[in-house]
């Protein structure tokens, strides 16, 4: 556990009133502890990474859509938002910095700055939400927005027939656009530019409120998480000889905000 | 050694605990069995759920293979319910059985034991796990009454994102499964890294062990991927995101991808204990030290990480390039090496073993013969040219079968006899546990390698109707479903006889030389009144037979070990 215990931590001198029956020392418990939420954060990792993959795939399929449409997107919101949650991480550090130390009411107090920077966080989202919401960008189905200017008749999106199409028959259809020379003249090569919007421009949205959206349920679960230590802190349950649960609940935070880290350039700084 | 003497010595029925303190009397009433953080009795309250998924898949299976026995309409079931039919038993055999079957039933029971510790890391996170566990199930029965899921159990869009059956609360209930799955393998997994007591170093644990560990770490990095593809498509469902629909620019082929990089894994999610209790069976009833122990432990660490790179084999005729293709064949090919590294050992474990024919290693005899078949088998459809003739045909559903039954499910069954005597402290008719396992393999190969003829001549898979071509293979195969079936209501009333007027059993029925054959057999609550002393896992030459005991006791090494 390479982040395992940190400095002045004195977990092997713990308490022992806390020792479950099975394990046969207060480090080893709080070692299994953080052995166990490591790989949790890694799973939690691979769920989003799903959505990750989803991302990097129609990104690949759509790159014009995705171009076009994270320019709807509020960059300063986001961009304040990020701070926000960076300021949130370094409370949760602090808090966890006062668990060992024994500071009661100083713990107490850095947890409820987390929770009050998360819902900060939770408020300028919803902001953001509600402004897509009003203009209709929104996911797949639901996505009723009108782009201006409106398209020029219809963007041709045919793939480009090669030049030798007429002798030779393949049912292969061809793999990519090919050089512009071998293209016949006459088509737009791609169905992107200044004059209209690329089509499916839902996709990007529907990956958007996918990410920030599971992204949100976590900030969510993590407020519900702090809130608990608030009130276990409050009732004087941590010591400097017992701190997992504040300790725990600091990694899980810590890995909402790096998600939130990756989800910012990848959807509001895309150029 | 202080365990196994005062167990042995001490009370007369050679460590059988029934009469005294142990696991299953220490607290009484439901409510201690409903909130316990005893791995044992968790253990024992999953094998009980399990086995009803099981019985009720089953019955879902026969009934199938009941209206195959006509290739026309038949008066039983019509299209659609069949359709319903085999998609609820694939996903009740795969999520609800095959998948928790043997680490969270057998598992949860025996790697405490096994390491000398009282309890898994995290007891409640255990009960959690198993309260999961009942909640998927129940999201996914509820499904089944208000509108069965027809997509088959692999969820594919756009049936799924288009049928009007319940998909969303089947899917949901999955989900739910899910965390189940990775919980149970996040604890596991800190277990065995935290609790291993000392002189257990990792090259000293059983391998059962090993096949647990192998299993969790699949369980924790391919489960999440699952969760957010299920989540996605309840997203896709409900809310019209439009990521698997091409209508909307999404991508349905996106879905399969997603779906197999979790379900590929989950195949040696559900193959690897079963290696694991084989390895164990197969040393202890040929009374001989395992062969190749390190070459079957990392086998089992080299197949999970093989089993993250192939899952584009499902998708060869579904519009993937030929070169991945091509990467994925290669890769399916690798596979084979563990899994034979694995097989060759144990032969060569039972290679001039004084082998004992008991009903569990009838078990591993019959694993090594339906193993090999469903392994070599599944060659023949990771090479490209030829799935594109047997891809959804008769010839994969035996393939996977023989694998998932005749590995897993056998295996579990060796397993299951092999530690019944100490999770109840009963044996079981020896005479009845030989006949049901003769009646399952018989029957498991009537019914599934016919099929492997009809595949190869080219008959569907799922279809309702068939040619009359394949009657008589059809015919067969059903005869030898209802012959399976047989078998396992032999095993269900043996097993249940033997709860009520088994012989008590012996700390040490079989002569293992795993730690857990040194508790009482059943175990007292916390396992070990101190932590047993460890010594090789496989040295089971060391016990012998003593019929004072009624059971096998250590003894100085040079005594040759009785047989039955």
């Amino acid at each position: 556990m390479a982040a395992g215990t940190t400095g002045e931590g004195t977990v092997a001198g713990a308490r022992t009133h806390r020792v479950a029956h099975h394990f046969d020392n207060a480090e080893q418990q709080f070692e299994s502890g953080k052995l166990g939420m490591w790989i949790f954060l890694a799973t939690e990792i691979l769920l989003f990474g799903g959505l990750f993959c989803a991302y990097a795939v129609y990104r690949s399929n759509h790159p014009e859509v995705f171009i076009y449409a994270h320019r709807f997107l509020d960059k300063t919101l986001g961009a304040i938002n990020t701070a926000v949650l960076i300021c949130s991480s370094f409370t949760m550090a602090l808090a966890v910095r006062a668990a060992q130390l024994g500071r009661r009411r100083q713990l107490v107090g850095l947890l409820g700055a987390t929770v009050a920077l998360a819902a900060c966080f939770l408020g300028i989202k919803g902001l953001e939400y509600e402004k897509k919401w009003k203009e209709g960008l929104l996911w797949g189905a639901h996505f009723h927005a009108k782009l201006a200017p409106a398209p020029p008749a219809l963007p041709q999106t045919l793939p480009p027939v090669p030049a030798a199409a007429g002798e030779e028959r393949s049912l292969i259809p061809p793999a990519a656009i090919g050089p512009a020379g071998l293209a016949r003249p006459g088509q737009p090569a791609v169905a992107e530019g200044p004059e209209g919007p690329p089509h499916d421009v839902q996709v990007f949205f529907a990956v958007y409120f996918l990410m920030t959206g599971l992204h949100g349920v976590h900030v969510i679960i993590g407020m519900a998480l702090l809130s608990w230590m608030m009130v276990r802190a409050g009732r004087g349950e941590f010591s400097p000889g017992y701190l997992t649960p504040v300790d725990l609940t600091g990694l899980y935070w810590h890995l909402v905000d790096l998600i939130w880290i990756f989800l910012f350039p990848l959807l509001y700084l895309i150029r | 050694m202080t365990g196994i003497e005062s167990a042995t010595g001490g009370f007369g029925s050679g460590g059988n605990a029934l009469g005294r303190d142990n696991y299953l009397n220490h607290e009484r009433g439901i409510k201690s069995w409903l909130l316990t953080r005893d791995h044992k009795r968790i253990g024992v309250m999953y094998l009980v759920v399990i086995l009803s998924s099981f019985f009720l898949g089953g019955i879902f299976a026969e009934l199938i293979r009941t209206k195959l026995l006509t290739p026309g309409n038949s008066a039983l079931m019509k299209a659609d319910t069949y359709n319903q039919m085999f998609t609820l038993h694939g996903a009740i055999m795969i999520f609800l059985f095959v998948i928790p079957g043997i680490p969270a039933s057998l598992g949860n029971f025996v790697l405490p034991l096994m390491l000398g510790a009282k309890d898994v890391a995290f007891p409640r996170l255990n009960l959690a796990s198993f309260y999961l566990w009942v909640g998927g199930a129940t999201l996914a029965l509820v499904s089944m009454v208000t509108g069965a899921v027809d997509t088959g159990w692999t969820f594919y869009t756009p049936y799924s994102t288009t049928t009007n059956t319940n998909v969303i609360l089947m899917v949901a209930g999955v989900f739910v499964l899910g965390f189940s799955s990775i919980f149970t393998g996040l604890n596991f997994v800190v277990t065995i890294h935290k609790l291993r007591p000392a002189g257990m170093t990792w090259f000293r644990m059983p391998l059962f062990l090993w096949g647990i560990y192998g299993t969790a770490i699949i369980q924790i990095m391919a489960t999440p991927v699952l969760g957010i593809t299920l989540l996605l498509l309840i997203a896709e469902r409900a809310l019209g995101i439009g990521i698997f629909d091409p209508a909307l620019g999404g991508d349905p082929v996106l879905f399969q991808h997603f779906f197999w990089f979790y379900s590929h894994p989950a195949v040696y999610i559900m193959i690897l204990p079963a290696m694991g209790v084989i390895s164990e069976l197969v040393s202890v009833f040929s009374r001989k030290h395992i062969f190749g122990y390190t070459f079957i432990a990392m086998s089992s660490i080299a197949i999970a990480v093989l089993s993250f790179l192939v899952w584009g084999h499902h998708m060869f005729v579904a519009g993937q390039s030929t070169l991945s293709s091509m990467i994925f064949s290669f890769l399916t090919f690798m596979v084979a090496i563990p899994s034979a590294v694995k097989v060759f050992n144990w032969l060569a474990t039972m290679y001039k073993g004084s082998i004992w024919l008991a009903t569990p290693m009838l078990y591993v005899l019959s694993f090594l013969f339906l193993f090999g078949i469903g392994g070599l088998t599944g060659l023949f459809l990771g090479a490209l040219a030829v799935d594109v003739h047997l891809h959804d045909t008769y010839f994969v559903v035996a393939h996977f079968h023989y694998v998932m039954f005749g590995g897993t499910v056998i295996a579990f069954l060796g397993g299951l006899h092999y530690w019944w005597p100490k999770m109840f402290g009963r044996m079981y008719s020896e005479f009845w546990g030989r006949i049901g396992a003769l009646l399952v393999f018989v029957g498991f190969n009537t019914t599934f390698f016919t099929q492997f003829v009809m595949g190869s001549h080219g008959a569907p898979r799922r279809s309702y109707h068939y040619q009359p071509q394949f009657e008589a293979y059809h015919r067969l195969s059903t005869i030898g479903a209802y012959i399976l079936g047989v078998g396992f209501v032999v095993i269900a009333v043996y097993l249940i006889h033997s709860l009520l007027r088994g012989r008590p059993a012996p700390a040490n029925p079989w002569g293992g030389a795993t730690l857990e054959w040194q508790a009482s057999s059943p175990p007292p609550h916390d396992n070990f009144a101190s932590t047993p002393a460890v010594g090789d896992p496989y040295d089971v030459e060391a016990w012998t037979w003593d019929g004072a005991v009624g059971g096998f006791v250590r003894r100085t090494p040079a005594e040759q070990p009785a047989g039955s």
